[in-house]
């Protein structure tokens, strides 16, 4: 085998600039790649239509300015809605909350699937079996199908929805976060304030969180990009914000019969939404390659040293 | 359900079980656990957590003949292990209820929906597979030329793009805006399978190539360099071996068996993916049948939907390990 690191391996981490956060460093080091930095303008790009959106936009975007599906002009420049709105000024304020609750959904499933993945990995006895055993359960259910069951029973409520998308990333992270800490377990400076009498609540936050930044950044940048896509894609399906607010998921399903009269209506969320997935996704790649240091996933990574040639 | 039914083997005494018939036993002895537990899950969830069912399908303001009525549909009236034992007992016995939405028998409702959306996964999961395959070995074989590159950066780009919008882009090029070769929508009379108007299946089957090939690819690719720079590709290689019979008899069986589990995770995600696609080109599948029913809180169809989904996830799960274990020579032999 060609020197597969292990999927995580804290020694790879980049060389820390004197005086910074590691995770600052790494993000710094990752900018500094092309791909990295390919990345990260396409999603700033888009964050800054996004945030910036609602202070320029010329219009107020709930006003039936112009005509139905109306074709771009100098005062409407992406033309008409299916009920005569600005689709500029929707654009501009469209985004805003989706990133917001993408943010949101993520940071709840990375912090539940990493206290859940150390818990299961680092204590003894009956937590491990109960966690991972409900992480199957949940496994089981697509994710989509998972946030559209408990919207089902609780109401399309918008905290709902972040919480059951954050809820669904846990198991995935749950999995990685294990698997790399019971290999930093046993590492030495673990052993060492083990013998030194630190409890294993210390332990963890002290000595073995601090090393868990490589995979919980790729994990990050992973499961904000799922976010996005799931989160646009119940806004799509109609488990959004309620009908006039603007929303990029939301303008693509309403105005995608118009398609043959103002096709920008469509046209722009959806540029907007996957530009700003290949920006995330693409950027979390180059994380993945500063960190671990191989032209792959940390999944890949795990299924290739699983059945590599070299594990007889 | 065939994968799961298979009875864990007992351990011989005296000699090791088979590797293969010790995994799938385990594999199916813990599938069907969950399996239970997530029946039991989604059977709480909607029965029990949000208060009354009953009120929950009908709405504030329901008046009390039409709420008791429901009640009794639901069995609400019975004790909650009662009820769960009800509707479990229907689901290997067909007997689903009916639908509240319409009145409707479950089962009537779901099969001919059940079979579209099979239709759809199947042909994806092949034609995905093949291209898929396919394209992640000539970019191993061609590693760091043009190809590579081309395929690698698009791949990466094409990985992140919710279905939906892959969707939307392919009606725009071929059946609304730039051309107009395909349906847009793709509509079947209520009785007739997917399989009658096959032009119907190509942009619903297209959109979710595209979404599952970078995936396949990918691995692929990795898993295909990694054997071609390996000891025993080297060694045939010495020994004077065509590059051709390399590539096809040493290097491609061990690549597979990485890809292998790769391909299980994409049918796993083509479970939840057709929800969104069977919504855009209002294909009537499973997925498009969920979205309706949790619209009008149809509780007994989206609890045999999910219920499906999830059974399907956990098969899926045991046939791409057994297949993946299959797939890989030096397993195969009991240790």
């Amino acid at each position: 085998m060609t020197g597969i690191a292990p999927a995580v391996s804290p020694e790879a981490a980049p060389p820390a600039r004197t005086g910074r956060h590691p995770w600052l460093s790494v993000l710094w080091s990752t900018a500094r790649t092309p791909r990295g930095a390919a990345g990260l303008t396409m999603a700033l790009l888009v964050v800054l239509v996004a945030v910036i959106g609602p202070a320029v936009s010329p219009h107020s975007p709930n006003d039936l300015a112009t005509l139905t599906f109306a074709k771009p002009s100098g005062q409407f420049p992406l033309g008409g809605d299916f009920l005569g709105r600005d689709v500029l000024s929707r654009v501009l304020n469209g985004g805003w909350l989706l990133l917001l609750m993408a943010v949101a959904a993520t940071a709840i499933g990375i912090a539940a699937g990493a206290a859940a993945g150390m818990t299961a990995a680092y204590l003894p006895g009956p937590p491990d079996g109960i966690i991972m055993r409900t992480v199957d359960v949940i496994l089981a259910f697509p994710q989509l199908v998972f946030a559209l069951l408990l919207l089902s029973l609780l109401g399309p409520k918008l905290w709902l929805i972040v919480l059951a998308v954050g809820l669904s990333h846990a198991p995935a992270v749950a999995r990685v976060i294990r698997s790399a800490t019971l290999d930093i377990a046993e590492r030495d400076y673990v052993k060492v304030a083990e013998l030194q009498g630190m409890r294993p609540a210390k332990v963890m936050t002290k000595e073995i969180l601090p090393n868990l930044i490589s995979p919980l950044m790729v994990e990050a940048g992973l499961r904000l990009t799922y976010s996005i896509v799931i989160i646009a894609g119940l806004a799509f399906l109609g488990f959004g914000q309620p009908p006039p607010t603007a929303n990029w998921g939301t303008m693509i399903n309403e105005n995608r019969i118009g398609l043959q009269l103002n096709p920008w209506a469509v046209i722009a969320p959806a540029v907007l939404i996957a530009l700003l997935t290949i920006g995330t996704n693409t950027f979390t790649d180059a994380v993945a390659r500063v960190t671990i240091g191989v032209d792959r996933r940390p999944e890949e990574a795990a299924l290739l040293d699983d059945l590599g040639p070299e594990q007889a | 359900m065939a994968t799961a039914s298979v009875p864990a083997l007992p351990a011989v005494s005296g000699r090791e079980a088979h590797p293969i018939l010790d995994l799938v036993g385990r594999r199916a002895a813990i599938g069907i656990v969950t399996l239970f537990v997530v029946s039991a899950v989604v059977f709480l969830a909607t029965q029990v957590l949000p208060g009354n069912a009953a009120l929950a399908v009908l709405g504030r303001g329901a008046n009390p003949a039409r709420l008791r009525a429901t009640e009794l549909q639901l069995h609400l009236n019975r004790g909650l292990f009662d009820q769960y034992w009800i509707w479990l007992s229907g689901l290997f016995t067909g007997k689903l209820g009916t639908s509240l939405a319409n009145g409707q028998p479950v089962w009537g409702l779901i099969e001919p929906r059940l079979i579209n959306s099979a239709v759809l996964v199947i042909a994806t999961g092949v034609i995905g597979t093949v291209i898929g395959v396919a394209l992640g070995a000539i970019a191993a074989l061609r590693k760091d030329g043009w190809f590579d590159h081309v395929t690698s950066v698009a791949a990466l780009a094409v990985t992140s793009l919710p279905e939906f919008v892959v969707a939307i882009g392919l009606i725009i090029l071929f059946s609304t805006v730039v051309l107009h070769l395909l349906p847009a929508v793709s509509l079947l009379p209520p009785g007739t399978y997917a399989w009658s108007q096959p032009e119907l299946l190509v942009l619903p089957v297209a959109t979710l190539v595209i979404v599952i090939v970078p995936y396949i690819f990918r691995m692929m690719r990795a898993a295909m360099i990694e054997a071609l720079e390996s000891d025993y590709v080297e060694m045939a290689r010495l020994k004077g071996v065509p590059e051709w019979r390399i590539v096809l008899t040493h290097a491609l069986p061990n690549a597979m068996a990485p890809t292998i589990q790769v391909i299980g995770l994409n049918f796993l995600y083509l479970a939840g993916g057709v929800v969104l696609v069977e919504y855009v080109f209002n294909y009537p599948g499973i997925g498009q049948g969920l979205v309706f029913a949790v619209e009008n809180r149809d509780i007994p169809v989206i609890q045999f939907i999910v219920v499906t989904l999830a059974a399907f996830y956990v098969c899926v799960n045991i046939a791409s390990d057994v297949v993946a274990l299959l797939a890989t020579p030096r397993r195969r032999i009991p240790r």
